[in-house]
């Protein structure tokens, strides 16, 4: 495991890795419209750190993934705008042959469903090689090893007998395991997760989020980690994009996130989930409405229609992303006047 | 071996119960070999006791495999129970006849977590709730269509919505109409089983609420089946945890939270990521993987998996046993058996 690329020692913990500036995804919609699913988005993810994008169905956080990973739907979606630099290099650009080189090597991506990344006619420790003998051209039985001792890396009990198994013979914890390996097995320096834990059940999913803890320790990776689940922001994350319909519309530290929200959207989205272990029992304050469609966006404020705070002026002009200081920034034009409520202290 | 038997007031501390399930059971047959016959069971609900008093909500949690949602399936009669008796309201209903069993089904309603699976995509939503009332006998012909407006509005949504189709719909408002059809019939009992999941969480928060306002302007009886602990502990006024197809433990919210003593329950409880406390040293993580419910573990079916067992646990069923007012555990390191009795009708339980 430690031995496989010698030529690139694990990145200083704080250089940025990955670079994502005024990136713009549009996607075709019927009779010649186009929406853009992803509106102007930008962050940046240094080594040894987790960046955490939040949102909910619509917002664009798993388009923005696929954006990253040059894996949008062909014809449908495209990247009309922006730049995506890994240590520097813009990824846009380049050739499909290329990126494949990247995805392999640089960077490596988990998915909610292990199915969709898995191969069903071929044995886990097939696939595994398959990717280190692409990317690092080892012999075959070199890459067999190197798997099996990835499987073991991701906690896999008896990895030589799970290697020779097929993807249905595993249960979905440790799919998800093996799906991680492989996208391991080339220790790329930016691993990207969407929802990578939200269709297990919670014991697998404290395994997974301690494994893919010690994992970044270990190897010093970035982890850009796509969720809606504010709890598992919380615990992996040392920074939070939050998006809704496209837009980014606040970043900071999750300590600041969490306790002084400065858009309505994530103090509305802090206090809607119930607390645990709470002294007394408090009604949810829900956020009222529905998240719009990207083809009917209301004018100025996307989230004005769903916002309390909401005033006239917010309908006239859309608000731009204000940068504040040590990469904090938010989009509502009332941020300063505001004194949003969080989640109740304990 | 003694069954685990929970006599039904004394786990709930009341006489009022709409609902009580004694030793439920439900294997499925697995067919196969030559001749297809039956080979094994998968043993979905092994054993499974608990009552539901009238008004309350009662929580039922669990990993997938726990068997909560072929629990909740199983007293409504859409599985048939191979074993054990369900009691609604005074009637045993476990081997009512079909056309029998029609009476009870309009007081039981189920409201599902996929609001789209469970609407019928070529019914426009007028014609879904009439049938709906239409079947039941409830209200004349002319006057459902009042009705249907009613009941939209009482779900939060308007006449303004009867002639669409559920894919004009968002996930949380088909959620709404899911429960709005739930509703239709008058029910006295509610079987909730996921109806938040599938929803982002802007919406579950509306839902939830919802749900609780219904509850209370229809002292509606509602057994509340999610996986997530949150939203349960929010909602319901006791708490269920299933393993494997067994009950671990049984308490008030309250205590089951504060206090769990189970240690399943206690490793569930510490595995749920909390956005309020960003450190936790105190994370118990299980090792491996639920098994399976086709060959569970002997003795205690969580034995595997638990961090406390001892030799003994592989030999006995730990039977839920009470350890301080309405709070049971099936344990027997933590609740110990025959321990701890403090209701003297346990005792005398056959």
């Amino acid at each position: 495991m430690q031995a496989a690329s010698p030529q690139t020692a694990p990145p200083k913990a704080g250089t940025p890795l990955l670079e994502v500036q005024d990136l713009h995804t549009s996607f075709i919609v019927g009779e010649g419209q186009t929406v853009r699913a992803v509106d102007g988005v930008s962050f940046v993810v240094n080594a040894g750190e987790t960046l955490a994008i939040v949102g909910e169905s619509g917002s664009g956080k798993s388009v923005t993934s696929l954006s990253i990973m040059r894996l949008l739907p062909k014809k449908i979606g495209k990247i009309s705008k922006g730049t995506i630099r890994l240590r520097g290099r813009d990824l846009v650009p380049i050739s499909d042959r290329e990126m494949r080189n990247v995805r392999g090597n640089d960077i490596g991506m988990i998915f909610q469903e292990p199915m969709t990344s898995l191969n069903p006619v071929h044995t886990i420790g097939q696939q595994i090689a398959e990717v280190v003998i692409q990317h690092q051209k080892v012999s075959k039985s070199e890459g067999m090893k190197r798997a099996i001792e990835m499987l073991e890396v991701v906690g896999i009990p008896e990895p030589a007998r799970r290697a020779a198994q097929y993807p249905h013979e595993m249960s979905g914890g440790m799919r998800q395991r093996a799906m991680i390996a492989m996208a391991l097995s080339c220790e790329p320096s930016v691993l990207i997760a969407d929802e990578p834990t939200t269709a297990l059940d919670v014991t697998i999913q404290a395994q997974i989020l301690d494994l893919m803890r010690n994992l970044q320790e270990r190897l010093g990776m970035a982890i850009v980690f796509i969720t809606h689940d504010l709890g598992v922001v919380a615990e992996m994350a040392q920074r939070v994009v939050v998006m809704y319909a496209g837009q980014v519309v606040e970043t900071g530290t999750v300590e600041e996130i969490f306790t002084r929200p400065l858009m309505p959207y994530t103090s509305g989205l802090m206090q809607s989930i119930p607390r645990m272990g709470a002294e007394e029992k408090t009604r949810l304050q829900a956020i009222p409405g529905y998240v719009p469609l990207l083809t009917k966006l209301p004018s100025g404020c996307r989230f004005r229609t769903r916002c309390a705070y909401a005033e006239e002026r917010c309908a006239t002009s859309e608000p731009p992303l204000e940068q504040l200081e040590n990469g904090r920034s938010v989009r509502c034009i009332r941020w300063k006047e505001l004194d949003l409520p969080t989640r109740a202290s304990a | 071996m003694t069954k685990p038997v929970i006599p039904p007031n004394a786990a709930s501390g009341q006489q009022d119960a709409l609902l009580t399930v004694t030793n439920l059971k439900k294997y499925f047959p697995i067919k196969g070999g030559v001749f297809n016959r039956v080979i094994n069971h998968v043993k979905a609900v092994n054993d499974v006791s608990f009552s539901i008093k009238r008004g309350e909500v009662v929580g039922l949690v669990g990993e997938s495999g726990s068997g909560k949602t072929t629990v909740g399936r199983t007293v409504l009669r859409l599985e048939e129970p191979t074993d054990g008796s369900i009691v609604f309201d005074g009637t045993d209903i476990t081997r009512l006849s079909k056309p029998e069993m029609r009476r009870y089904r309009k007081r039981m309603q189920i409201v599902f977590q996929d609001p789209y699976a469970s609407l019928n995509p070529r019914e426009k939503i007028r014609t879904m709730l009439g049938h709906a009332l239409a079947v039941h006998h409830i209200g004349r012909p002319e006057e459902r269509e009042d009705r249907i407006v009613k009941l939209l509005e009482q779900v939060g949504l308007t006449g303004d919505y009867l002639d669409r189709f559920p894919h004009e719909f968002s996930g949380g408002q088909r959620q709404r109409i899911g429960i709005a059809r739930a509703l239709a019939v008058e029910p006295d009992f509610i079987v909730a089983d996921e109806p938040v999941s599938a929803l982002d969480v802007s919406i579950q928060a509306q839902v939830v609420n919802l749900l609780e306002d219904l509850k209370a302007e229809f002292n509606l009886t509602m057994l509340f089946i999610a996986h997530d602990l949150a939203v349960v502990e929010h909602i319901s006024d006791r708490v269920i945890v299933m393993y494997l197809g067994r009950v671990m433990e049984i308490a008030p919210t309250r205590k089951l939270y504060r206090s769990p003593n189970h240690p399943y329950t206690k490793a569930l409880l510490s595995a749920v990521p909390n956005p309020d406390a960003r450190a936790r040293p105190d994370r118990i993580i299980l090792k491996g993987d639920i098994p399976s419910p086709i060959n569970p573990p002997s003795g205690c079916v969580f034995r595997t998996r638990c961090p406390i067992a001892i030799p003994d646990c592989a030999k006995v069923i730990p039977v839920p046993t009470e350890v301080s007012p309405g709070h049971f555990s099936a344990c027997i390191r933590t609740a110990p058996q025959g321990a701890a009795l403090s209701t003297p009708e346990l005792q005398d339980a056959p």
